[in-house]
């Protein structure tokens, strides 16, 4: 059989593989999309991080010094838009795209012709979104969220903002599609649901929320364009609707949407953690099944997101307790990411550098998060900086660490070359002690009454805002340096072996570095022994 | 190795996403554009459309041409089965808001106005003389809403329309089972039977606006009901509209005989989306119309 696999690989590697800029355009091949997706989410990670850098320093000092307010508030709405549907969404479906086919034994993704489709709405989606800042009114400035009436404020860019929403939703609704297709239908023989590797039953379990999820934020910027040009009154209580009622059908969005973001980072560390500390995953069973649990509670803790919004009382307690049942998945992902390291033959790779610090400062936002789902807690924290600190927290040492992690981890399969480990230490070490000095001082700013989505602050949160700033300054430069680690790694190194990491078990360590151009064209064989 | 799993089908790389996509970005342009009020908006949006229409065509046409060739294995069928469920669940989901929208208006929001539960202050600040009903047909504030009399009855041209889509689903149904034995005339024209139907419903529809609009003043600017009214029927309209389509093009296929009783995705795809605009329907007809 080797020789046959070895045979069709030639075959495809010289007759199929398209040349130019058509093998990019009209790509059907799961790796080349796969890594599209990741290039043009390091762009836009990039295109975030300028505006973040803005905001910094805009903070930097109290008063306003840079930039008006009006951009102010453009800057940390496109901000959260761009790293959100732009960065970390692209980037964990880019991951899905190169490694699920390799990962079950399939010669590419389901329905290929979709896939392509899903990637290049991307691009287009975000040059309707940041056109917006050379029109009539500027860019978004009401907040990623869009609440109306502030949203209707808008000029002339109020109907690409929605367009553009509109278009990345159907982006992501086809990758979701795509990603359980695959799954569902192309795993090799023998492959059972209960061996996938565990970033595979992530990524299903997210390909769910977003069908679930995203369609229903569709709907909800409908509306908001309804109001404004076709005199529907949804959010206009003078017409009997209710502008909270766009919070309540937002955030049924919004929630799973950020589990969307974390569950591909959950199913990350879970394939470093084990190969690292030279170990299976502790609880592989039990990992599936909080996943599923997280999912499906994300479903019912939406309005924890509004709790000072005017709730009745019965509907502020059942959505904490809904929101505090969550942590008892969590924990269970937490507590056995630490079991499988317990004892562990560990070396401290970059990759693994990152998912250690991923389990320990994705649970100090774990925390936070907990200590706002106390709804009378809540109140005192409702939009200030603590909350900015909490998502940050989750999402940047949470989600963008992973991702990070990810790419050491499978860089030298993509590129068939090692990356160079000094570099990639040197931007773990610099990027984990700056963001702790960015974003653990904005838990006290917080504390102490500080707004978010504000250019200027009161003269008492001068120091901590200095040192944040500081911090993300550093942590903005320090991103460079994965950009160098990149570069560097494609162009050449040190060959990496088909295992690549001593640990590293799996079917995408059986394939050549990098891999032929189409993964499997012949299945290959999953015996019973095998674990995930 | 089983036969399934033996060969696997890649398609060759393909121009239509990428169409597609720019179809979609020169559409969604041109539809801000026309929504600004500035210049060339009506051209680009119609240029983005009939880019759309031409892409639609090109990528069916190729999938028509490939399966009709027979590269379509049974791995390739169950993936289109995954795919068109999943599209259904989403499209689900989508009406669950305007459905959500109007179940918070109609026992929350409503209610709070008129100063039940925590709204007292709102009612007692702003609107301390509105009154909550179901439909609401005088607004908080009237100043700028279209006030309305009646509304169009359940036990009218609705319950016709729910006799015509309940009848449409069986016709496809009987139009499933004439393809699974083989009998192609009868398959085409209990096909034909469901895409009159459709079309049918949507003129009878397109009927009930007129008279919305023209006599009982109930437009989409008539506050929240007349916004969930229409927001709801309308999509669900959008839907049938393009699932009659879609039948027609089946419908065609069927004529030229490209379906076998073995292998027909693209008539069960269909006839899924129908039946899934037909239940849409009926939970339009309970909640907006009767109850």
């Amino acid at each position: 059989m080797s020789e046959a696999v070895s045979h069709e690989e030639h075959h495809d590697d010289h007759d199929h593989k398209p040349s130019g800029i058509g093998r990019w355009l009209f790509s059907t091949n799961h790796k080349d999309i796969g890594t599209m997706y990741l290039i043009f989410s390091l762009i836009m990670f990039f295109i975030g991080g300028a505006m973040a850098m803005v905001i910094r320093l805009e903070l930097f000092q109290p008063g306003l010094q840079y930039v008006d307010p009006q951009f102010f508030n453009s800057m940390t709405t496109v901000h959260a838009l761009v790293m959100i549907f732009g960065a970390v969404m692209p980037a964990g479906v880019g991951l899905a795209n190169w490694m699920i086919p390799i990962m079950i034994g399939a010669p590419d993704m389901a329905l290929p012709r979709m896939n392509n489709m899903s990637f290049w709405i991307l691009p287009f989606a975000f040059t309707l979104l940041l056109s917006t800042f050379f029109m009539e009114g500027g860019a978004p400035a009401g907040g990623w969220t869009m609440y109306p009436p502030l949203v209707g404020q808008l000029g002339d860019g109020f109907p690409f903002l929605i367009f553009a929403v509109h278009f990345l939703g159907i982006s992501s609704i086809m990758g979701a599609i795509n990603i359980i297709a695959t799954v569902f239908n192309m795993r090799a023989p023998g492959m059972t649901f209960m061996k996938l590797p565990l970033f595979v039953w992530t990524w299903i379990i997210t390909a769910f929320l977003l069908i679930a999820s995203l369609p229903v934020l569709a709907g909800a910027v409908t509306m908001l364009l309804t109001d404004k040009f076709f005199g529907t009154s949804f959010f206009i209580a003078a017409g009997g609707g209710d502008p909270v009622m766009f919070q309540h059908i937002f955030w049924f969005f919004g929630h799973p949407e950020v589990y969307i973001l974390i569950l591909p980072a959950f199913g990350i560390v879970s394939q470093i953690l084990p190969t690292f500390a030279r170990k299976p995953l502790f609880g592989y069973e039990s990992m599936v099944y909080a996943t599923a649990s997280i999912a499906f509670l994300s479903f019912f803790v939406w309005a924890h997101h509004m709790f000072t919004v005017g709730m009745p009382l019965t509907g502020e307690l059942f959505f904490m307790y809904a929101t505090m049942s969550i942590a008892v998945p969590t924990g269970v992902k937490i507590f056995n990411w630490v079991a499988t390291m317990w004892r562990g033959s560990m070396t401290f790779e970059t990759p693994m550098l990152f998912s250690i610090a991923f389990v320990v400062l994705f649970s100090i936002g774990g925390f936070t998060g907990l200590m706002m789902a106390i709804t009378p807690v809540d109140f005192q924290y409702h939009d200030t900086y603590f909350i900015v600190a909490h998502f940050h927290y989750v999402l940047v040492t949470g989600a963008v660490f992973a991702l990070f992690a990810a790419v050491y981890f499978w860089i030298p399969k993509w590129t068939g070359n090692m990356y160079d480990e000094s570099l990639g230490k040197l931007h773990f070490w610099l990027s984990t002690i700056s963001v702790n000095v960015l974003f653990f001082p904005q838990h006290f700013l917080g504390l102490a009454g500080m707004p978010r989505r504000i250019p200027d602050y009161s003269i008492q949160f001068a120091e901590w805002n200095q040192i944040s700033s500081i911090g993300g300054f550093v942590f903005g430069v320090s991103q460079l340096i994965l950009v160098w680690v990149v570069i560097k790694c494609v162009r050449g190194g040190e060959k990496a072996t088909d295992q690549v990491w001593e640990g590293a078990e799996g079917l995408e360590w059986t394939l050549p570095s990098p891999p032929p151009f189409h993964s499997f064209t012949v299945p290959p064989q999953i015996s019973d022994a095998s674990a995930h | 190795m089983s036969d399934s799993h033996g060969a696997y089908f890649i398609p060759e790389p393909s121009k239509w996403p990428i169409v597609g996509t720019l179809a979609l970005f020169v559409s969604f342009s041109g539809g801000a554009m026309m929504l600004n009020g500035s210049g060339p908006g009506t051209v680009v949006f119609g240029l983005g459309m009939a880019a759309l229409i031409y892409m639609f065509a090109g990528w069916f046409a190729d999938v028509i041409g490939e399966s009709l060739k027979g590269v379509y294995s049974d791995q390739v069928d169950i993936s289109f089965r995954w795919g068109m469920g999943w599209f259904i669940l989403s499209e689900v989901m989508f009406f669950a808001a305007f459905f959500g929208a109007l179940y918070y208006a109609r026992v929350l929001s409503v209610p709070w106005l008129s100063g039940e539960g925590s709204g007292l202050a709102t009612n007692t600040f702003l609107w301390p003389d509105f009154e909550a009903s179901w439909p609401l047909n005088v607004m908080p504030d009237t100043s700028n809403f279209a006030v309305f009399e009646e509304t169009i009855p359940a036990f009218g041209v609705p319950a016709l329309n729910t006799a015509l889509l309940l009848a449409s689903g069986v016709t496809v149904t009987l139009a499933h089972h004439a393809l699974k034995k083989g009998h192609r005339s009868s398959l085409c024209w209990w096909l034909a039977a469901t895409v009159a139907l459709g079309f049918i419903f949507v003129g009878f529809q397109a009927q009930e606006y007129m008279h919305a609009y023209s006599d009982l003043n109930l437009t989409m600017n008539s506050g929240i009901y007349g916004s969930t009214f229409f927001m709801l029927t309308g999509f669900h309209g959008f839907h049938v509209t393009m699932g009659a389509t879609m039948l027609l093009v089946v419908l065609v296929r069927s004529m030229k005989g490209h379906f076998s009783a073995e292998h027909h995705f693209a008539f069960e795809g269909v006839a899924w989306y129908w039946h899934f605009v037909d239940v849409v329907w009926l939970g339009l007809f309970i909640f907006v119309y009767w109850i």
